[in-house]
C-alpha cells in the first residue's frame, strides 16, 4: 500500500465514520468483529458440577469449539481476573485450571501466541504468584506480561461511552487480534457484582477515573470498546458471596461448580447473576452496569430469547 | 597473601550487601541478611549477644578485621583511596598522631545521644547504617534505570524477563544527608585513606580500643627493618611510625598493605609476645631509599614538618565539614518551611501521628532501636516506607513511616520485619501481621463520591482485608462505606485507592503503640448450589 492509497483509506474511513455516527454501522462492525468462522450454535452454555477445566472443555464443545473463534495465526490474548494476593481457594482471582485449559485450547487452534495479564490491585508480583495462574499460563506457553505501568497502556477513544469517552487500555488488548474475557463470578463492595463486564476494569489504566465518575456508567461505557472479546467465560467453580472483591476468610466463598460462556457479555452477565442470587441475594436492579449495557445495546438481559444451552457433567 | 585474602573477603561481601539492598526481585535469598545482623551497631541494638561476642572476639584475635572486611563503609574507603590512586600514581600516607580527644568526644556523644533517645546521631554515623542509607537513595535509582534499559531492550524483542520500576526520590532530606554522607567520607579517604574509621566512626574507636589488646597483630621484624618508610607511605590508616618502628594497634584495620609492600620480609602478623623495652636500629637509618621517590621526604626535619603538615589539613578538614553540616541543615530547614507552606494545607486529611511499620511496637521501640540504615524502604515490595523527617521527632528523623500515596501495605507481606538488622521491626509471622494494627481508619462523609455524587464507589471497602472499611445500604441501591476501627490493620489501601479529589474522603491516622486486633472468625455455611438459576 502506498502512501496515497493509504491517505485515502483513512480519509475514507473518518468520513464514514462520522456520517455513520447515529446509525448502528458500528455495532455491526463490532459484531462482525465477534463472530469468526462459524456461527455458534447456542448463544449461552452453562455448565454444572464438573472441575473448571472439564466444564470449559463441555462448554466450549457445545458452542462449536474453540475455532470457531481462534483462527490459525492469531494474536490472542486471555484476561482473567488476577486482582488479588490470594490464594484460589479464596475465589478472588479466576481459577488457574480454567487458565491453564483455554490457553492450551488456543494453540491448539493454531494462535500464534497467547498472552496473559490484569491490572492487580494488590501488588502484581504477589497476586500473579498467588493466585497461581502466572505458573499456570506460563507451563501452558503463554505469556505473562506485566501491566503496573502506565507505559503498558495505550489510548484508545470509546465513542458510544456516555461518561467515559476515552481510556487507556493495555496494549496486550489492543494489540491482540482476539481476546478473550475470563472472569470470576464475585460479591463487590461497590459494583454489588464482578463479572465479565466489571473484569473490564483490569484491562484499564486509569481505574480511579471509573470510581470518580459513576462507576456502573464507566463500566458499561467500557464495554463498547470496538474490540469486544470474543468469547466471556465466567469461573463461577468457587464464587465469592460476601467480602468481595477481596474476601476475607473461607466463609466468604462458596464452591458453586458452574461456568458460564457467550458472546454476549449482558446475558453472561445477566445468567451468572441469577446464579449467583442462589448463594446470596443481590437483586438484578442493584447490578446497574449490566441494565446501563444494555441500554447502550452490548447485549440483551431477557435470557427468555436466547438460545441457551444447559448442560450437568 | 594476607592482603589478598582480605580484598577478595571485602569485595564479596560489599557486594553482596549492595546487592541485597538493590536487589528488589529477590535474585539472592533471603539468607542473606545475615550479613546486616553482623554489623556491630545492628548486632548491639538488637542485643544479638552471639554475633556481639563474635565481633569482639574476632577483634581480640585478629584486630578490626571488622572494619576492614565486614563493614561497607570501610570498604567503600578503601575503593575511594584505590581510586584516588590511579589518579595520583605518587600519592603517599603519612604517619599522623591519633586524635584521641576527638574520637572519644565523638563516641561519647553518641553514646549519651542513644542513652538520652536521641537515636538520630547513633543513625547517622554508624558506618552500616550509613552505606545502607548511601545504597537506598543513591545507587538504586541508578540500579532501577539500569533494569529499565534492560527492560526496553528485552521486550522489544520479545523477552518479558524485565519489567519497568518507576524511580522516583523517596525523601529528599535523607538523599540529602546520604549524598554528604558519600561526599565527605568520600573525600576524607580520597586524601588520607580511612580518616572517618579513626577520627569520627564510633565502632571504629570502639573496635580500636580493643583491638589495642589484639593477639595478632602487624609487627617489625627489628633485626630486617631499615625503616625505609615505605610501610608507612602505604598505610591507610596513618598509623605505622617507620622511624619509632611503632604501630598504633587503635588505628590499624589490619589491611596488610605494609606487609605487602616491604621489601625486606621486616613486617610480620603474628602473635604478640612480651614487649622487649630495647629499641635497636639493626640496619642504619635511611640506607635504603626506593627509585622514584622525592628527596625531601628522605631530607626533611623529621620532628617538625608532619606537625605543620596535621595542622593545616585540620584546618581546610574542620571548615569542611562545618560548612557542610550548615548546608545540610539550612537545606533541611528549607525543606521544612517548603512542605509546610505549600503542599500540606491543600490537603484536607493532614496526618496528625505517623505510621510506624508493622511490627515496630511503639514509637519510642523504634527510636530507640532504628539506625535507618533504610533496609526496609528498599526491600518494602510495596514501596509504602520512606523515611520520616520530623513525624517521630529529631531524634527520628530519616527512620520509616508507612506512607500511602504509590501503594498501600501488602496483608500478608512480612518483608520489613523480616529483613531489619536490628529489631526496629520485629519479624512477625503471617498471622500475627494480619492481626497488628499500625493505624485506624478515618472517614470522612463530605469528600465521598458516594455522598455528594451519589454514584456507585466502593474503592475503599474493596480494597479493604478485614472489611475494617465495608458497605452498608445508602440511598436506594447505593451503598456507602462504614468504618470500624477494632478490626482495622491501618494498611492504607483504602486510602490508597479512593479516587476522590482533591481530598480524599478516607485516610488512616497513625498510633504510637500498636494493637493486637481481634477479628471474628466467621463460621463456614454449607451452601449448595444445585441449580442454574435461570
Amino acid at each position: 500500500m502506498d502512501r496515497r492509497k493509504f491517505l485515502r483509506s483513512v480519509a475514507l474511513t473518518g468520513a464514514a465514520i462520522t456520517t455513520m455516527k447515529e446509525a448502528d454501522a458500528m455495532s455491526i462492525l463490532s459484531q462482525s468483529f465477534q463472530t469468526t468462522n462459524a456461527a455458534a450454535k447456542y448463544d449461552l452454555v452453562a455448565v454444572m458440577g464438573g472441575e473448571p477445566e472439564a466444564m470449559f472443555r463441555k462448554a466450549i464443545e457445545e458452542m462449536g469449539g474453540i475455532k470457531n473463534f481462534i483462527s490459525k495465526g492469531d494474536k490472542v490474548c486471555v484476561k482473567p481476573n488476577i486482582g488479588w494476593d490470594q490464594p484460589v481457594e479464596m475465589a478472588a482471582n479466576t481459577n488457574p485450571k480454567l487458565i491453564t485449559e483455554i490457553i492450551k485450547q488456543c494453540f491448539e487452534a493454531g494462535a500464534s501466541e497467547v498472552k496473559v495479564f490484569d491490572h492487580t490491585c494488590d501488588d502484581w508480583r504477589k497476586s500473579y504468584a498467588n493466585s497461581g495462574i502466572e505458573d499456570a499460563a506460563r507451563k501452558a506457553g503463554a505469556e505473562v506480561l506485566p501491566a503496573h505501568q502506565e507505559s503498558y497502556y495505550k489510548t484508545v477513544s470509546i465513542p458510544k461511552g456516555r461518561s467515559l469517552k476515552s481510556a487507556k487500555i493495555h496494549q496486550a488488548i489492543v494489540d491482540s487480534d482476539k481476546w478473550i474475557n475470563v472472569p470470576i463470578l464475585k460479591n463487590h463492595g461497590g459494583a454489588q457484582l464482578t463479572i465479565s463486564m466489571k473484569n473490564y476494569m483490569g484491562i484499564v489504566w486509569d481505574r480511579g477515573f471509573f470510581h470518580a465518575n459513576d462507576l456502573q456508567q464507566c463500566i458499561a461505557d467500557i464495554c463498547t470498546y470496538e474490540k469486544r472479546p470474543v468469547l466471556n467465560i465466567v469461573d463461577a467453580y468457587r464464587l465469592m458471596k460476601t467480602s468481595g472483591p477481596r474476601g476475607r476468610s473461607l466463609s466468604d466463598v462458596v464452591l458453586s461448580k458452574g461456568l458460564f460462556m457467550s458472546q454476549d457479555i449482558v446475558a453472561v452477565d445477566t445468567a451468572a447473576a441469577n446464579f449467583f442470587n442462589q448463594a446470596r441475594e443481590m437483586p438484578l436492579d442493584n447490578v446497574t452496569h449490566i441494565s446501563k449495557a444494555q441500554q447502550l445495546g452490548l447485549g440483551t438481559m431477557d435470557l427468555d430469547k436466547l438460545n441457551i444451552r444447559r448442560v450437568r457433567i | 597473601m594476607l592482603k589478598k585474602i582480605r580484598v577478595t573477603l571485602s569485595v564479596i561481601i560489599v557486594f553482596l550487601i549492595t546487592f541485597y539492598f538493590l536487589d528488589f526481585r529477590g535474585f539472592l535469598p533471603d539468607s542473606l541478611t545475615f550479613l546486616t545482623e553482623i554489623q556491630f551497631i545492628p548486632a548491639l541494638l538488637s542485643l544479638n549477644v552471639i554475633i556481639l561476642l563474635s565481633l569482639i572476639l574476632l577483634t581480640l584475635l585478629f584486630g578490626r578485621a571488622y572494619c576492614s572486611s565486614i563493614c561497607p563503609m570501610g570498604v567503600y574507603q578503601d575503593f575511594t583511596a584505590w581510586l584516588s590512586k590511579k589518579f595520583n600514581k605518587k600519592k603517599r600516607y603519612r604517619f599522623s598522631k591519633a586524635k584521641n580527644i576527638l574520637r572519644w568526644s565523638v563516641l561519647s556523644a553518641t553514646v549519651i545521644a542513644f542513652i538520652v533517645g536521641f537515636n538520630f546521631l547513633v543513625g547517622l554515623l554508624d558506618p552500616y547504617g550509613a552505606y545502607g542509607r548511601m545504597v537506598t537513595h543513591l545507587f538504586r535509582p541508578g540500579y532501577l534505570a539500569g533494569n529499565n534499559l534492560l527492560e526496553t531492550i528485552f521486550t522489544s524483542f520479545g523477552n518479558y524477563s524485565f519489567y519497568k520500576v518507576s524511580i522516583y526520590t523517596l525523601s529528599v532530606s535523607s538523599m540529602i544527608i546520604s549524598l554528604i554522607t558519600l561526599l565527605v567520607i568520600g573525600y576524607m579517604a580520597w586524601r588520607g585513606g580511612r580518616t572517618y574509621c579513626n577520627t569520627i566512626c564510633p565502632v571504629g574507636t570502639t573496635l580500636g580500643f580493643l583491638s589495642k589488646f589484639s593477639l595478632f597483630r602487624v609487627q617489625f621484624v627489628d633485626e630486617k627493618c631499615n625503616m625505609c618508610g615505605l610501610c608507612s607511605m602505604k598505610c591507610k590508616a596513618s598509623c605505622i611510625d617507620s622511624k619509632k618502628k611503632e604501630i598504633d594497634y587503635s588505628r590499624c584495620v589490619t589491611c596488610f598493605n605494609c606487609i605487602e609492600v616491604c621489601n625486606r620480609e621486616a613486617m610480620k602478623y603474628k602473635i604478640v609476645k612480651r614487649k622487649k623495652k630495647t629499641l635497636t636500629d639493626a640496619v642504619p637509618a635511611y640506607t635504603y631509599v626506593k627509585e622514584g621517590l622525592p628527596l625531601e621526604f628522605t631530607n626533611h626535619n623529621k620532628t617538625e614538618l608532619p606537625k605543620i603538615a596535621v595542622k593545616t589539613v585540620n584546618e581546610s578538614k574542620r571548615r569542611f565539614l562545618s560548612a557542610s553540616l550548615v548546608t545540610g541543615l539550612a537545606a533541611g530547614k528549607l525543606l521544612a518551611q517548603q512542605i509546610s507552606g505549600d503542599i500540606l494545607p491543600k490537603r484536607e486529611l493532614k496526618r496528625q501521628t505517623p505510621i510506624a511499620p508493622p511490627g515496630a511496637l511503639s514509637f519510642d521501640h523504634l527510636r530507640e532501636k532504628c539506625i535507618s540504615c533504610h533496609l526496609c524502604v528498599s526491600k518494602c515490595p510495596s514501596r509504602v516506607i520512606k523515611p520520616a523527617l520530623l513525624e517521630y521527632g529529631l531524634g527520628g528523623i530519616m527512620q520509616p513511616k508507612l506512607y500511602f500515596d504509590r501503594g498501600f501495605c501488602n496483608y500478608d507481606c512480612t518483608i520489613c520485619g523480616d529483613v531489619c538488622p536490628t529489631g526496629a521491626i520485629l519479624p512477625l509471622s503471617v498471622e500475627e501481621k494480619n492481626h497488628t494494627q499500625m493505624g485506624q481508619v478515618q472517614f470522612i462523609l463530605e469528600n465521598c463520591i458516594v455522598y455528594y455524587d451519589e454514584t456507585s464507589c466502593g474503592a475503599c471497602s474493596e480494597h479493604c482485608p478485614t472489611q475494617a472499611v465495608h458497605m452498608v445500604p445508602y440511598k436506594g441501591h447505593l451503598t456507602i462505606p462504614e468504618t470500624d476501627i477494632s478490626i482495622c490493620v491501618g494498611c492504607g489501601g483504602c486510602e490508597y485507592v479512593c479516587p476522590a479529589i482533591p481530598f480524599k474522603a478516607i485516610y488512616v491516622e497513625g498510633i504510637d503503640t500498636q494493637n493486637i486486633i481481634e477479628i471474628e472468625n466467621e463460621e463456614i455455611e454449607e451452601i449448595v448450589i444445585d441449580d442454574f438459576g435461570f
